[in-house]
């Protein structure tokens, strides 16, 4: 259904476009480029932040800053190599002014490369790699309405802490995302008192859990904090609870483990769980609410952390656009406009701003799946913490001297 | 031969004249034809000339890419030790898979050369302190002469008319012809007293090697490497670009390069269903035409032109 | 520990042995290596998962999943495979088109999300076994395998279709010259074989979920055990299945760095030392 429209949206916009085209004044229109996985592992994601974006031009009629708003959309079918070419062909072929999007952080790393050398805005509401916006960052690569991996994983270890939780046992899928959650998390557990009992790291795409979960049992964590992402965080969830374990210990989860996009295909097993972002569906704000209402009527269900991040990232473009007068020809003027936007009401919550390496700063929500009145399950919060930026209480320069997180280094401090 | 100079001579033309008459984004694209074009002809000269198809060739291709990008961006060596290094791992890694796989044929030859591609696929994918795991390796390593696209596709371009010529010499020469003779009968090449399985052998190392340079050549283009180099789509695209050009006919490489990469940025402008139309092409090409454009293009030259036929 | 983990690798191999059974029928009789086998799996999985949903009776997807990927797999045959009948590689070939344009249609219909064939309450939960609690719901699929190997034996060692499969996998000229039709017995154990894919992908479905890479992954083990076991035999799939299912389980837990290559290692030597596997037949 929200495919069908979809397309009937994108193709009634293609042709009104070049219509628009034609007839425009002056300046042309403001390319937008964008990259998303519509294809491969994680297309369903792929799909939400296309969705997710092309909303918001729709809602205020592909304007901004006095220009026409053309978006490109191009596939990067899950995996680097058709990254870099895509992006290639949106800048060379297409010739759009700035790129936006993919979901994967390995994707996210080629394209940040390709606009190193030629000074491309790339704009990351979902790459989360840690580094981009830390000890490798690069100027035209910013990351408006996103996060860094271990910023939203701090909070959630501070509030275990909060609530007793002593000893914890990670289980992540073994990549840079992974390595960077449980990384923010151990560090400020272990640094508040808690002990890490062992950390499990499994392949990408593993179908099945139950090897490490009669060891997870007999070493009686208070806790456990599974990081995982798209099938894996279904199945983990699914898994958990077919061995008896959900009564049994709590269960933490990165934020795209009880996202949307995972949990609207769940049941009962979901209930409870308890994980950290700056996206919370079910949080009683009007933006938020307005948001979510607006992409549930669009496309019949509640939308996933892909569709928001991106929204809200189209939104972050838009006043960027006014700040700089839609002259983004001009890449120093259009990129200082960017770093200076302060988004308010917008689903992010109360203004948010990058800090001064180029990422947002958020509250964060500890929030909890629970079925809403009709039924649907969403993640409502429990508690918040205000203004968490990528360096949580750390000195930035201080922290930056620590090596990056890595499966050999997880912050972990020694008792 | 003179037959064929005339047609030869306005296509090399045009190759040249490509970054006047196709600037910009659109000489890239052409440099990539280039470099697949070389890749799917060292398919096609196991495929065609020997009787063997192999679904491994990507990931040879691909192990040149990640050692080109290693010695450049990891060690911090020349690009040019680069090219000679990739080769080199290209090189040893035909002769692993052809030990391996000489002894089979037909469909059991595609198995066995797709599972040593998925093999060499999940070392690139797990192991991380040399490949950089799903990350991959990135980073310039074009040599700084070739720098800009006009003299790199230039490069390319005397690069792949080069590696055709070899492989050309190699299919025409003796051995090629008892390759040849291998591809339509093993038995009777072993009863004719031929050594097949060395035979087998050096042509796969061969065709490996030719592999190898094309990663080469796209480890300068690309600057970057990642499973997907060596994934089993790679050898999979490669070899529909054989296909449709045509096996067995060497030229049909350019032809199924050139189709299938124009295919590819026609279809992604206007849908996200590359893969379906993908799909829809191998059907096609296995039902309606298996001996590929150009092997069409003969059947019907030859078809319509008796009287350049020889009795 | 060990048990459960042992417990873990034969109900993955009963799994593997549904997909696999099925792909080796065809393999070793039609000689086709039908690289479509997982989009077949996972088509199924996603018609049994909207029957079983609408429905709300696990029985009736997996039922409705089986006879559809076999009606799909009569259409591949007839409409597409019957132009390539003979040329192993291009059937090989024009399979894995099939799986590609398979893939992105269901793509297309069910989207990219993660899904869960819902079981019945009864499959739910864990299962007291001395010492361990198991999932009630593997242990069925374990019991699904054993009963459908019973049933695939039945067939293929007590009814004329079978013998006439295990004839043709055996020596396929001498049946067609002994006057059978053997187009027909082809066409029933391409649909017989697709129909499997379907229950499997019906069955794996409830506990390893359905997403777009699915049929790519359960392709690749169904390979494997038709490697290992060896084509055509019934047998080598479930010898095949054993093994493949225990070194991936064991394999996950012991050395997940070399993930592909326990699996893919065992496969590439067997192809190059003895391609017919196990128990495979040489013709």
């Amino acid at each position: 259904m929200h495919r069908r429209s979809f397309l009937k949206t994108t193709g009634l916009f293609a042709l009104s476009s070049w219509a628009r085209r034609a007839s425009a004044a002056d300046a042309g229109p403001i390319r937008i480029g964008l990259l998303s996985p519509l294809t491969g592992v994680i297309a369903a994601g792929g799909r939400e932040l296309v969705d997710g974006f092309n909303l918001y031009w729709d809602q205020v009629g592909h304007k901004a800053g006095g220009r026409e708003i053309e978006v490109v959309v191009e596939d990067d079918a899950s995996n680097p190599n058709t990254a870099l070419q895509k992006a290639r062909r949106l800048v060379e072929q297409r010739e759009v002014h700035m790129l936006v999007g993919d979901i994967l952080a390995n994707t996210g790393l080629a394209v940040a490369e390709y606009v190193k050398g030629n000074g491309v805005p790339y704009f990351i509401p979902v790459i989360a790699a840690d580094d981009l916006t830390q000890r490798k960052r690069i100027p035209n690569v910013i990351r408006i309405a996103g996060y860094s991996a271990s910023q939203s994983t701090r909070p959630l270890a501070d509030y275990a802490l909060k609530k007793g939780i002593r000893k914890v046992i990670t289980v992540s899928q073994d990549y840079t995302f992974g390595h960077e959650q449980c990384g923010g998390f151990c560090q400020v557990f272990t640094e508040g008192g808690g002990s890490v009992l062992q950390q499990v790291w499994h392949p990408l795409n593993t179908p099945d859990f139950s090897p490490y979960l009669p060891q997870i049992q007999s070493l009686r964590p208070d806790a456990v904090f599974a990081m995982e992402t798209g099938a894996d965080g279904s199945r983990f969830i699914q898994q958990w609870a077919n061995f008896g374990l959900k009564d049994k210990i709590q269960l933490f989860t990165s934020m795209n483990a009880t996202d949307q996009s995972i949990i609207r295909t769940l049941g009962p097993e979901a209930e409870g769980v308890i994980s950290a972002g700056h996206f919370c569906e079910g949080r009683d704000d009007a933006a938020n609410k307005k948001f979510v209402a607006d992409y549930e009527k669009a496309f019949a269900k509640l939308p996933s952390i892909y569709a928001f991040s991106h929204y809200s990232g189209a939104m972050w473009l838009a006043e960027a656009f006014k700040a700089s007068g839609g002259k983004v020809e001009d890449r120093p003027r259009f990129l200082e406009a960017v770093r200076k936007v302060k988004l308010s009401a917008s689903p992010l919550g109360r203004e948010v701003s990058l800090d001064k390496y180029g990422n947002p700063i958020y509250d964060m929500y500890i929030r909890k799946v629970a079925r809403r009145a009709d039924g649907k399950l969403w993640n409502v919060p429990v508690e918040v913490y205000p203004g968490v930026s990528q360096f949580w209480k750390y000195d930035p320069e201080q922290y930056m001297k620590q090596p990056s997180y890595s499966r050999e280094f997880q912050g972990i401090k020694k008792a | 031969m003179s037959r064929n100079a005339v047609p030869f001579a306005v296509v090399a033309a045009a190759l040249c004249a490509v970054p006047f008459a196709a600037p910009g984004y659109k000489t890239s694209l052409a440099t990539e034809m280039l470099i697949f074009a070389a890749l799917a002809m060292s398919i096609d000269v196991l495929a065609g000339y020997a009787g063997r198809t192999s679904l491994g060739h990507g990931a040879i291709f691909g192990i040149a890419t990640y050692v080109v990008l290693y010695t450049v961006t990891v060690a911090g060596g020349h690009p040019w030790m680069g090219a000679l290094l990739g080769l080199c791992a290209a090189t040893v890694a035909a002769v692993v898979f052809a030990l391996l796989a000489i002894r089979t044929s037909g469909v059991y030859f595609l198995l066995i050369t797709l599972a040593l591609g998925m093999i060499v696929w999940g070392i690139c994918l797990r192991w991380t302190s040399v490949t950089g795991g799903e990350n991959g390796l990135r980073g310039s390593v074009r040599p700084s002469l070739l720098a800009g696209p006009v003299p790199f596709y230039y490069f390319v371009l005397a690069a792949t008319a080069l590696m055709s010529y070899a492989m050309w010499r190699f299919v025409h020469s003796p051995f090629g012809l008892t390759l040849r003779g291998i591809r339509g009968s093993e038995s009777r090449m072993r009863t004719l007293g031929y050594d097949v399985s060395l035979h087998l052998f050096i042509g796969f190392v061969v065709s490996g090697f030719f592999a190898g340079a094309a990663g080469v050549l796209y480890a300068f283009f690309n600057s970057f490497a990642s499973p997907a180099t060596v994934a089993l789509a790679q050898s999979v695209a490669a070899l529909l670009m054989v296909l449709v050009g045509g096996v067995g006919t060497l030229v049909g490489s350019f032809v199924g390069s050139v189709a299938i990469i124009s295919l590819e940025n026609f279809v992604s402008f206007h849908t996200e269903r590359w893969p379906m139309v993908l799909g829809l092409v191998f059907i096609a090409t296995m039902i309606f035409a298996p001996e590929g454009l150009v092997g069409r293009a003969r059947l019907m030259l030859a078809r319509y032109s008796p009287q350049v036929r020889k009795p | 520990m060990l048990a459960f983990n042992a417990l873990n690798g034969v109900t993955f191999a009963a799994l593997l042995f549904v997909v696999a059974s099925g792909f080796t029928l065809i393999f070793g009789l039609m000689r086709i290596v039908n690289l479509a086998h997982g989009a077949l799996y996972l088509v199924g999985g996603y018609i049994g998962l909207t029957v079983a949903t609408k429905t709300g009776s696990f029985l009736a997807g997996a039922a409705t999943a089986a006879v559809a990927i076999a009606m799909v797999g009569f259409l591949i045959d007839t409409s597409l495979l019957r132009f390539v009948k003979g040329y192993e590689l291009r059937q090989v070939l024009l399979a894995l088109g099939v799986a590609l344009v398979l893939n992105d249609l269901a793509l297309i219909v069910w989207g990219g999300d993660t899904f869960t064939v819902p079981v019945p309450g009864a499959l739910q939960g864990p299962l007291r076994l001395g010492a361990i609690a198991y999932p009630r719901y593997r242990l069925f699929v374990l019991a699904v395998a054993v009963v459908l190997f019973a049933g695939l034996w039945f067939l293929l060692h007590r009814t004329r279709l079978g013998a006439l499969i295990r004839a043709g996998v055996d020596d396929l000229e001498m049946v067609d010259a002994m006057g059978v039709d053997i187009k027909r017995v082809f066409i029933y154990t391409f649909m017989l074989g697709s129909a499997l894919a379907g229950l499997g992908g019906t069955l794996g479905g409830a506990f390893l979920s359905l997403y777009p890479s699915a049929d790519v992954e359960i392709l690749v083990f169904s390979l494997a055990v038709v490697i290992i076991g060896g084509r055509g035999s019934l047998v080598g799939a479930g010898v095949g299945s054993l093994l493949v299912g225990m070194l991936a389980t064991f394999g996950q837990v012991w050395f997940p760095e070399l993930a592909y290559f326990v699996i893919f290692g065992p496969m590439a030597v067997l192809l190059a030392f003895r391609p017919l596997g196990l128990f495979g037949r040489a013709t």
